[in-house]
């Protein structure tokens, strides 16, 4: 359990208390991942099995390292394999999993609230590994862990977030979690790109790059989810990088000296980032890849372990 | 048992060490590890009076054993988990495990399963302030501060300066019955 979380699907539903439940034991965690020997034994027996039905290699990965780090068997099942492309739905194809007693089911699929159906269906707890353009709430909390490790705290920060947000279920996760944790939000992208109202989730909304990221302590950058827009929305990708992407020159000018540039991965490069960008000083997008191990370690971790309610029955 | 006597204790695990490890060659790679909670302050003393009497500062560092415990599934609300933090290589060294209490043996097990990821020591030796008996494993202490037989049901708590209590106390308590 995560405070009162059974399962972790949407950053949404967490309390300040669930958010920082899980990042103070990432940091436990993380300790793990530089040991000489990175495993510890504490869920021998447990099973974790990956249900991917979107393509992924980081999140997939980041999860299978976490499983294992912590000693459960970690089973990893795509749908191009499956008997999805026989006909099977969701909801069958995860019962069926069940069946064989896993522990923790994580999900990624292309349509948002997939997991969420998931978890009503099945006993076991269900981690989204992200959904549509739903929410990603590992890659949320992975975000937090950084911008808090490296500035030491989120409380009265400034975090500027950039790109295709309407599409983006990273930026909603983000949009979700920090500012709970005391972090005021930018948002910052084309008109067609940020979705109406957005404002009521309370960030500030502006469509001018140097506006965003001026005086922010930490900026992150999104990829166009291509995948996910029919008709383009905006006229061609060298007018996005042009008045959207953060390059040298750009960041020597607007940015704070300890200004920090993430990115969920994967990178355009060339679009929203310039390679010297991407792997310049300010970046801290490979931290982000193995806090990503960390966080994913405490969520397993977390949601394996006995249940309170039976253990006290 | 006072602030006093547990003084006299430590001075007196103290000196049992130190002849120890002068007498197996230890004294030159003797570490010190306390197992959280209860047995980081206690390893902080025990290294202090060592330093003083062994002429040098022994590494010190914490396990915390809740990543190792061997009842996760039956616990119900999972371990809170702390920080381990050992800074020091393990390899060859002779190390002092510390903890407060010896009860089952359970803490210790795991604080060795623990320990030898992070590599291949000389050999371990596990001081406590009490070995309050009901050991469930072989395990046993190499340096007890005093045996108590306290039956179960009973908790035995060692309160510390460095935890905020007013004085050093050992204090011996009827665990209610929910």
């Amino acid at each position: 359990m995560i405070g009162r979380q059974r399962h972790c699907i949407a950053l949404e539903d967490f309390n300040r208390e669930e958010l920082l439940q899980v990042l103070d034991l990432a940091v436990s965690m993380k300790e793990v991942l530089l040991r000489p020997i990175k495993k510890v034994p504490s869920l021998r027996g447990k099973s974790v099995v990956n249900l991917f039905f979107e393509a992924s290699t980081r999140t997939r990965s980041s999860f299978e390292i976490a499983a294992k780090v912590l000693s459960a068997d970690a089973l990893n099942w795509t749908s191009a394999t499956s008997s999805v492309t026989k006909g099977e739905t969701l909801v069958d194809t995860a019962r069926n999993l069940e069946a064989m007693r896993p522990d923790v089911l994580v999900i990624r699929h292309s349509a948002g609230g997939a997991p969420g159906l998931v978890a009503r269906h099945v006993g076991c707890a269900v981690v989204s590994a992200g959904d549509g353009a739903h929410e990603h709430p590992s890659q949320g909390l992975l975000d937090c862990f950084t911008i808090r490790e490296k500035l030491g705290s989120l409380e009265g920060k400034t975090l500027a977030i950039v790109g295709d947000i309407s599409h983006s279920r990273v930026a909603r996760s983000d949009l979700h979690a920090f500012p709970k944790l005391g972090t005021r939000v930018r948002l910052c992208g084309p008109p067609t790109m940020m979705p109406a109202g957005v404002e009521e989730l309370g960030c500030t909304v502006t469509h001018d790059l140097r506006t965003a990221v001026e005086g922010a302590d930490a900026v992150v950058m999104l990829r166009i989810q291509h995948e996910r827009i029919g008709d383009p929305l905006i006229p061609n990708t060298r007018e996005y990088s042009r008045l959207w992407g953060l390059n040298a020159k750009k960041a020597r000018e607007w940015l704070k000296p300890s200004a920090l540039i993430l990115h969920p991965g994967p990178i355009n490069r060339g679009v929203e980032l310039s390679p010297d960008v991407a792997d310049g000083p300010h970046s801290v997008i490979l931290d982000q890849v193995q806090n990503g191990v960390a966080v994913r370690m405490a969520i397993l971790y977390l949601l394996a372990g006995g249940d309170p309610a039976e253990a006290k029955a | 048992m006072n602030s006093q006597q547990i003084e006299q204790v430590i001075t007196r695990l103290g000196q049992e060490i130190a002849a120890r490890a002068t007498a197996a060659g230890a004294a030159g790679d003797l570490a010190i590890v306390g197992i959280r909670r209860g047995g980081v302050h206690l390893a902080a003393r025990l290294r202090a009076d060592l330093a003083r009497r062994l002429g040098r500062e022994a590494p010190q560092g914490t396990l915390d054993i809740a990543l190792y415990r061997d009842d996760l599934a039956a616990h119900g609300a999972v371990p809170v988990v702390g920080p381990t933090d050992i800074r020091f290589p393990v390899e060859g060294k002779t190390v002092l495990l510390v903890d407060d209490v010896l009860y089952t043996g359970r803490t210790v097990r795991a604080a060795l399963d623990e320990l030898v990821d992070f590599g291949r020591p000389r050999r371990v030796w596990l001081a406590v302030l009490i070995d309050r008996g009901g050991h469930e494993l072989p395990i046993a202490a190499d340096f007890a501060g005093a045996t108590l037989a306290v039956p179960e049901g009973q908790d035995v708590q060692v309160k510390l300066r460095e935890d905020g209590a007013a004085e050093d106390a050992v204090v011996v308590t009827t665990r209610r019955l929910r």
